[in-house]
């Protein structure tokens, strides 16, 4: 049996739309909408989509900083929404922590290094000033940065040097999760790569979950174990990384995977140009909520939301989706 | 290239442009005025920044037409209506009446596109066009510029950090580093043959879609500042293959073939 950190059962986050003075109910925004993954130990689950497509709601659902509308979150085999705050405070909170995607909105610059990466540690522990001028040095380290540097204020450092301090201070109640909201996206591209390997190398290290929400489908393949396709709010596919890159089986990843090929020669099968654009959530169209932009959209499609479908461990919402007969 | 930088913080302090044989350095401001317009027209990198939300989309493509092609009336119309056809923009007499705000984002960015081609410019500079733009959304932007291409025959100079863009829009690439070119060469060559250890570094340390790596290159170190640049070549404190002369003395251009060429020591 896999060991299961974390599971996501039927996530649904709806915000209602108010306008005008009277703030009259307008509608909902199906920002998530019955989204359920699982998460195993040292392992990384991305969740990848174009924007709006609900990945950051689903993020601050599993961080609390959001109330779901319905669904479940188990964690550790716990239902962590029937925890009370004082139980959430000393068995969830400190396990799950979070990588923002941009290092320079995301830190204080008023605050030292030192007390950025200490904050967790002042809140959630009785550690001693000693002890926790100690851990600081220590995560500093782990992290790739100079322990005596934790002095110095934020816009001393690079891009990806604070990048380094955020990761500094996600690790620093050895949390068994870490949320990585776009880690590299905000990067220089010369800079990319050490921070995606620090990542890597982290996570085998301390045997460390990733939930990872980015957009970049190369960046992906080489950061996470399984990817969960998001479109509208739902999960469309969803599979182990490889499986799913080499036989991707929804037309929205197979868009997606065309539109990301770097030569000719990633991309192996036609180029593949969508028409139109995402439609909002606040009436995702009727059936499957895809179909206004699929080439292979019959009438069954604009009708009737597509049933999963699972191939072993491999899913997919589509009802055109088949996979191949393997040819040998 | 278009002289807007603003002096005299900015200062073109040497070399020339040459546009279609024309040095644009010895052009009056003036002159420069019309070139700008007419024959090099820009894309910026948040295209929806440069719609005016006050005007319409046809006013707006309307504006260049009429300040640097001179022409009035009835005439302004039909090339505000070609410019719209020439980016695929369905109902063009409609479609010129409507505000940004009542266009989705993929329409916003084709009047973008639109005002940037109404003169018939020689030359099109997009400056990061696509950066903020979702993958398959970037695909039909790519698109949309290719057809523009074939149809006008345009040059397009692409600024862009984004390998993936590169080899699906450009003939030919030209890489940087620290305000220097210090690789050119066609595409396919850049990506099978690269010769500056910077390029190749750069094409290594992207991750694949095609397989997984187990491990990314990585360049240490950050981009010198540009205030307090190294002395020689501008990569060596970052370069695994620097050498002693590397640290002394900036290296000149070396002509690899016709299409090719390279600034750096270590390439005989
Ligand atoms: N607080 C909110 N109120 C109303 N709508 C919201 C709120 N937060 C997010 N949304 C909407 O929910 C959808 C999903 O947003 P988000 O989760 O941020 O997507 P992603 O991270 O995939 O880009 C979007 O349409 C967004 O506008
Ligand atoms: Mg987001």
């Amino acid at each position: 049996m896999a060991d299961i950190i974390l599971e996501a059962r039927k996530l649904v986050k709806h915000y209602p739309v108010r306008h005008g003075i009277m703030q009259s109910f307008q509608g909902l925004v199906r920002a998530v909408d019955d989204v359920s993954f699982t998460i195993e130990r040292g392992k990384a689950l991305s969740l990848v989509g174009e924007s709006g497509a609900g990945k950051s709601t689903t993020a601050k659902l599993i961080l609390l900083l959001e109330q779901l509308t319905s669904g479940e979150i188990i964690f550790q085999g716990q239902d962590i929404c029937k925890l009370s705050q004082a139980e959430l405070k000393t068995s969830y909170r400190p396990n799950v922590s979070a990588v923002m995607q941009n290092p320079w909105s995301s830190m204080n610059p008023r605050m030292r290094v030192r007390d950025i990466v200490a904050e967790p540690l002042v809140v959630n522990t009785r550690l001693s000033k000693n002890e926790i001028k100690s851990r600081v040095g220590e995560l500093l380290e782990q992290v790739g940065l100079i322990p005596d540097w934790a002095d110095r204020y934020p816009h001393e450092f690079s891009g990806g040097q604070r990048q380094r301090i955020a990761v500094a201070r996600a690790l620093a109640l050895n949390p068994s999760l870490i949320i990585l909201d776009e880690p590299v996206s905000a990067l220089d591209v010369s800079i990319r790569a050490q921070i995606m390997n620090l990542l890597r190398e982290l996570q085998e290290e301390f045997n460390i979950s990733y939930l990872i929400i980015a957009h970049d489908l190369a960046t992906v393949r080489f950061m996470s174990h399984s990817v969960a396709i998001m479109y509208l709010g739902q999960i469309v596919e969803y599979a182990e990384a490889e499986e799913l890159f080499e036989n991707p089986l929804h037309p929205y990843t197979r868009a997606l995977i065309s539109a990301s090929a770097m030569s000719a020669a990633e991309r192996e099968r036609e180029r593949i140009i969508l028409r139109g654009e995402m439609p909002s959530p606040i009436n995702p169209p009727a059936g499957c909520r895809f179909h206004t932009r699929c080439r292979l959209a019959t009438d069954i499609c604009s009708n009737e939301a597509p049933e999963a479908k699972w191939f072993g461990s491999h899913f997919v919402a589509c009802h055109r989706a088949e996979k191949e007969e393997t040819i040998n | 290239m278009l002289r807007l930088l603003p002096e005299p913080a900015g200062k073109i302090i040497g070399g020339e442009i040459i546009l279609d044989g024309r040095n644009l350095l010895e052009l009056s401001k003036k002159e420069m005025r019309n070139v700008r317009g007419r024959l090099i027209s820009m894309i910026l990198q948040d295209p929806m920044m440069s719609l005016n939300p006050v005007y319409t989309v046809g006013d707006q493509i309307a504006e260049p037409i009429y300040q640097h092609q001179g022409l009035r009336g009835e005439r302004v119309w039909e090339e505000v209506i070609s410019a719209l056809r020439l980016l695929n923009i369905p109902d063009p007499d409609k479609r010129l009446r409507d505000y940004p705000f009542q266009l989705s984002g993929g329409m916003r960015q084709r009047v973008v596109g639109a005002i940037a081609m109404s003169c018939h410019p020689r030359l099109l500079i997009a400056d990061e066009p696509t950066t903020a733009l979702d993958a398959t959304i970037q695909a039909q932007y790519i698109d949309l510029f290719k057809d523009v291409q074939r149809k006008t025959n345009v040059s397009i100079l692409f600024i862009t950090h984004d390998f993936g863009v590169v080899s699906q829009m450009c003939h030919r690439v030209a890489v940087m580093y620290a305000g220097k070119i210090v690789e050119t060469a066609p595409t396919e060559v850049i990506f099978k043959n690269p010769s500056h250890p910077y390029t190749s570094a750069l094409i290594n340390s992207v991750p694949r879609l095609d397989r997984k790596v187990e491990r990314l290159y990585s360049i240490e170190g950050q981009p010198p500042s540009l205030m307090n640049l190294p002395p020689g070549c501008r990569f060596a404190p970052r370069c695994p293959q620097a050498a002693g002369i590397c640290h002394e003395k900036e290296p000149g251009k070396k002509t690899i073939d016709d299409n090719h060429t390279v600034s750096c020591w270590g390439v005989e």
